[in-house]
């Protein structure tokens, strides 16, 4: 079976998925995803043409009420609270590598 | 000139922050300057497991927005998830709408709308260069604070054709905008951003030439600055035979460069689909009566109505109508019914021209002790020539430092206009006597000589001679 | 009472003891925190269940409470205030979220106390349970084997009775198939009955919140305490009738379907599976029930569609995992990328394990340029379809069953060789996911000559589906199927 999806397309997804992979990983990878493609392409058989698609099953036959919120006002978190998990804090902010440079 | 064989052709997408009480999508209050990540909760952070739910306040100034462009409300509008990685993006993707926007179409003036979606605005990233805590390279500082704010994105169709014109109208929105009341549209501050697309095509063609994106010009000077430069170079690459290549460019104010943001990555490939964590937004019967019922009325149409209702010349009704202010402080004056009544365009004249110069800049007359009926009352006064212009200039002056009545002050200050009385005609008597050079001249038929005379005159009169009835009595007086 | 006689107790039956006095909660929640450290810690001999467990015995007890103090196991991806939450992954080790899922708040306003956080599938993504960075669970009725997952640690800490009953979350059969695999009760309600506020997500127009527990009636409890409208989550819905405790005992007049799409040889079904499933159904027709023949044409066509879906929304669920906020942030190697984009690379690449980052670039995949209509889009008309179907067959029956998996627990690493023989757990389970509708599995009996203890076999799943927010005759269903087939969920207690 040839695969589905080629190297470069593999690097390309990793890149767009922010994920470093290794020369090993990427032919495994490659290999793996156009496995998986293989059994889902068997969905491009059936007759779908006139079909809705489907993104939520909720209130699938009950009526459902608008899911807004209130423009009401709630509690924040306390600023050590919000920055206690980060990898790196700087003046009472997340630290990052800049991303212009 | 090169561009003269070419014509622009731009569209515009503004962002405007909404001016709801809380964000987008929970329900941390809007920010305004507060230290640094004070404004944040599980939802705003992207913490794991948090999920988002959109404002009612939002959608409804949505609405507003749509129904003032004259767009289509869609009944069923739909969230989708824009995913791109940036650190000023918390969750990976940004919530906005896509192929279902809330509004579609419209127009205002003549302009015409593409769409107008709601999403989320991103955080504020701070550059803080070289920080030897990431290997000595440069590092940002990011505050949650701003992200999450409501955003209603506004896209016109290309149909602007100079930079003058975009920027005229894209005050006209943010009038528009400001009377809604659904935004502080302030640019500097940047609740109204505003990005261009620019393209030019030969004179005469109607196909669309390849575009570019110009992006957050943050004045309304910057963005005509910044369309100019951007035709200019367009032009002058295709008379080079060259072709314009789309991209997004951004616009340096200072150097008058524009450069490329496209960096050496890959091109964007933002992933849309429908956000799985949100319902589609039903507008219900409910939600559609109260925006139409929150609806003020638009500058566009004030103008409209003041020119036709009073006559106004299309400057002044202008005027009021897009500054709000000054059309409620004019209205109001107008409604005083003063005694004698002043004609309206000589009211709107006291109003946008004699009272705003005595104003601070963009200061609202409201708030000044200047009341409508006394600036009504004053008007009329002078319309009914009881006082002269002069003297309602000096009566103008003591409203604006103390407020009071301008009748009063007439009378207190013995400001009264010298009608066709004696005591007038002794003063003129006197100036032709003192003047007796100048008197001669005008009689010898140089009407421009009268000017020493009436000076006189109104030095006696510390102004309060009016001075059509000045120059007829020296006339009758030298026997003209 | 005697620390075997009290583990013995269904939670109902420990609450009933606790109300008539017999029964005090802070022993209870001692016996279980004991026996959950001893059993169910990463260690010789032990199975690797729990993540985290309480330090302490609640010092207040739930008095009044409906549920007594009854502790309750919960899965890792449940935010947990001052408790780890990490579902299963490297990239959250150690992260301590400041606020509490809903769902467990709620059991816990109820009387439920957190006894402590169970081990899963990486961000709930297996059926296996292998794919946690915390190490496989053991599968209490033969270590050799898998518990199933992602709930796995859940299954397995109820079967061996380290916990009363546990919360798990489903997306494509993870409650349910765990639950067969472990011979316990598992029910994914309909989608929306159960707020996903505070789930870390993994697919999320799919994931549910469920009970894992011993009996019916005590799946039936948790979920009375559970569901409800959340305004924390736009996709939960209120639930339109209070949630009763079964009773009922016959199934006269009751309806069942069975799918030729998912019975006989479809999926792979091992003989044993198939027969346990026959004399179940026969049992059914005993106790009243007549069994019918239904048509869910495009059930076969569920598991590809379901991975596409599930993958697309995990690639952008997952995209918050950037080192920037919490979590892991690995600094560039010399090889990556510079800056801020070599960060991202590096942290995803070592804070995702193998099937986390399969799923992602799948579902990026699936999601990019040029690509989208042809999976996304397709997938999701193949949910229309299934959808219908479901519609269909519940205009003929009442209900549909199914075996829940179609083998029983697997040998450790027996099916990592290539993901789509992994994939095929799901075979009947992922399309009552893709509809939004109840189902619920229960222990029929076992399978498997000479295997699990004494060589009895392994536990077999039959799965009940119902229409969207058909719990209680659900529940009722199950229930007079439980009583009458009699199995002993304390037959692998540790
Ligand atoms: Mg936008
Ligand atoms: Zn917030």
């Amino acid at each position: 079976m040839p695969p589905v999806i080629d190297r470069d397309e593999v690097l390309h997804v990793a890149r767009l998925a922010r994920l470093a992979l290794s020369e090993q990983e990427i032919a495994a990878m490659q290999q793996e995803l156009s496995a998986v493609l293989d059994h889902v392409a068997k969905i491009g058989e059936l007759d779908l043409e006139d079909v809705l698609p489907t993104a939520h099953v909720v209130g699938d036959g009950i009526p459902t009420r608008p899911a807004l919120r209130e423009d009401t006002p709630q509690p924040c978190l306390p600023r050590d609270v919000a920055l206690a998990n980060a990898p790196a804090v700087s003046d009472d902010g997340f630290l990052v590598p800049s991303p212009n440079a | 000139m090169s561009e003269s064989a070419y014509e622009p052709v731009i569209g515009l997408e503004i962002h405007v922050q909404l001016a709801t009480r809380t964000k987008m999508f929970c329900g941390c209050e809007l920010s305004f300057g507060e230290p640094p990540n004070t404004r944040t909760c599980p939802v705003c952070l992207g913490l794991p497991g948090a999920l988002p739910v959109a404002n009612a306040g939002a959608v409804h100034f949505g609405l507003m927005i749509g129904l003032a462009l004259g767009s289509e409300l869609a009944p069923r509008s739909i969230f989708h998830r824009k995913n791109y990685f940036y650190p000023d993006l918390p969750k990976g993707y940004q919530i906005s709408q896509y192929d279902e926007p809330l509004c579609g179409g419209g127009h205002l003036g003549d302009v015409r709308i593409h769409r107008v979606h709601l999403e989320e605005d991103a955080a504020k990233l701070v550059h803080v260069g070289a920080s030897g805590r990431i290997h000595g390279s440069d590092a940002s500082i990011v505050d949650f604070n701003r992200g999450g704010t409501p955003l209603a994105e506004i896209v016109t169709e290309p149909d602007l054709r100079s930079p003058e014109q975009a920027s005229e109208w894209l005050r006209l929105l943010r009038v528009t905008l400001r009377a809604l009341g659904v935004s502080d549209v302030n640019m500097e501050e940047g609740s109204l951003r505003c990005d261009a697309n620019v393209s030019v095509r030969p004179v005469g063609s109607q196909e669309l030439g390849v575009k570019t994106e110009l992006k957050n010009m943050n004045s309304f000077r910057f963005i005509e600055r910044g369309i100019r430069a951007e035709i200019e170079r367009q032009c002058k690459l295709l008379e080079r035979g060259e072709r314009v290549t789309q991209e997004t460019l951004h616009f340096d104010p200072a150097s008058g460069r524009i450069t490329s943001l496209r960096s050496k990555e890959e091109a964007h490939d933002y992933r849309y689909f429908p956000e799985p964590d949100l319902l589609p937004v039903a507008i219900s019967p409910e939600m559609l009566e109260r925006a139409h019922a929150a609806m003020p009325e638009l500058p566009l149409a004030r103008e409209q109505r003041l020119r036709e209702a009073h006559g106004l010349s299309e400057e002044s009704a202008r005027l009021l109508a897009f500054r709000e202010e000054l059309g409620d402080y004019f209205e109001q004056a107008l409604a005083a019914s003063a005694d004698p009544a002043p004609p309206a365009q000589t009211l709107a004249n006291w109003v946008n021209v004699d009272l705003v110069a005595r104003l601070g800049e963009g200061d609202d007359p409201a708030g000044s002790k200047v009341a409508p009926a006394a600036l009504a009352q004053l008007a009329g006064l002078v319309a009914g020539k009881q006082i002269s212009v002069g003297a309602g200039r000096q009566v103008l002056d003591r409203l604006v430092a103390e407020g009071g009545d301008p009748a009063a002050i007439v009378e207190a200050e013995g400001l009264g206009a010298l009608g066709e009385g004696d005591e007038l005609a002794g003063v003129v008597a006197a100036a032709i006597a003192a003047n007796a050079d100048a008197a001669e001249r005008v009689r010898g038929g140089n009407a421009k000589a009268v000017g020493p005379i009436v000076g006189h005159v109104m030095r006696e009169t510390k102004g309060r001679a009016d001075g059509g009835e000045v120059n007829r009595l020296i006339a009758e007086q030298l026997g003209l | 009472m005697s620390e075997q006689k009290l583990i013995g107790l269904t939670a109902s039956e420990a609450i009933a003891a606790v109300n008539a006095g017999d029964l005090d909660q802070a022993e209870l929640f001692d016996a279980y925190l004991q026996r959950a450290a001893e059993h169910g810690a990463d260690g010789e001999g032990a199975l690797n269940c729990f993540t985290w467990l309480a330090e302490e015995t609640p010092s207040v007890p739930a008095t009044g409470a409906p549920l007594a103090g009854v502790p309750l196991a919960v899965k890792d991806l449940f935010c947990t205030e001052g408790a780890p939450s990490q579902s299963g992954s490297r990239i959250l080790e150690g992260y301590v979220p400041p606020y509490t899922a809903t769902a467990v708040a709620k059991l816990r306003d109820a009387g439920a106390p957190l006894l402590g956080k169970t081990n899963q599938d990486e961000f709930a993504m297996g059926s296996s349970n292998e794919n946690s960075a915390f190490g496989p669970v053991l599968n209490p009725w033969d270590r050799r084997r898998v518990p199933g997952g992602s709930s796995g640690g859940s299954a397995a800490a109820v079967a061996a009775g380290l916990a009363p009953w546990a919360l798990g979350t489903d997306t494509g059969g993870s409650i349910r198939q765990p639950a067969a695999f472990c011979g316990i009760v598992g029910l994914k309600p309909t989608y929306g009955a159960v707020s996903r506020y505070g789930m870390i997500a993994f697919a999320s127009s799919l994931d549910q919140a469920g009970p894992l527990t011993r009996s019916v009636g005590d799946a039936a409890l948790l979920l009375s305490h559970m569901v409800g409208k959340d305004p924390r989550d736009a996709t939960s819905l209120p639930f339109p009738e209070p949630v009763a405790l079964p009773s009922r005992l016959e199934l006269d007049g009751i309806r069942l379907g069975v799918a030729s799409e998912l019975s006989g040889d479809a999926g792979g079904i091992e003989a044993g599976v198939a027969g346990a499933f026959a004399s179940t159904l026969q049992l059914a027709q005993r106790l009243g029930a007549s069994v019918h023949d239904v048509q869910l044409p495009h059930a076969p066509h569920a598991l590809a569609a379901y991975y596409v879906l599930a993958p697309a929304e995990c690639s952008s669920n997952l995209a918050r995992f950037d080192g920037v906020r919490y979590g892991l942030r690995v600094d560039p190697r010399a090889e990556d990328e510079r800056g801020i984009l070599g960060m991202y690379m590096r942290t995803r690449h070592d804070g995702f394990g193998p099937e986390v980052r399969r799923r992602i670039m799948l579902g990026t995949y699936a999601l990019s340029a040029g690509y989208y209509d042809a999976y996304y889009g397709s997938a999701q008309k193949v949910r229309t379809k299934i959808a219908e179907d479901f519609r269909d067959a519940f205009a003929q029956v009442d209900f549909i069953v199914t075996p829940t998996a179609a083998s029983v627990a697997f040998e450790l690493g027996s099916r990592s060789e290539d993901p789509w023989t992994m994939y095929m757990n799901d075979y009947f389970t992922v399309p009552m996911s893709l509809a939004g509708v109840p189902a619920i599995s229960i222990p029929c009996g076992l399978a498997g000559e000479g295997l699990g203890p004494g060589g009895r076999g392994l536990p077999v799943g039959f799965q009940l589906v119902g229409p969207a927010f058909s719990e209680n005759r659900l529940l009722e269903v199950a229930h007079a199927l439980e009583q009458a087939i009699g199995f002993d969920t304390t037959a692998a207690f540790a």
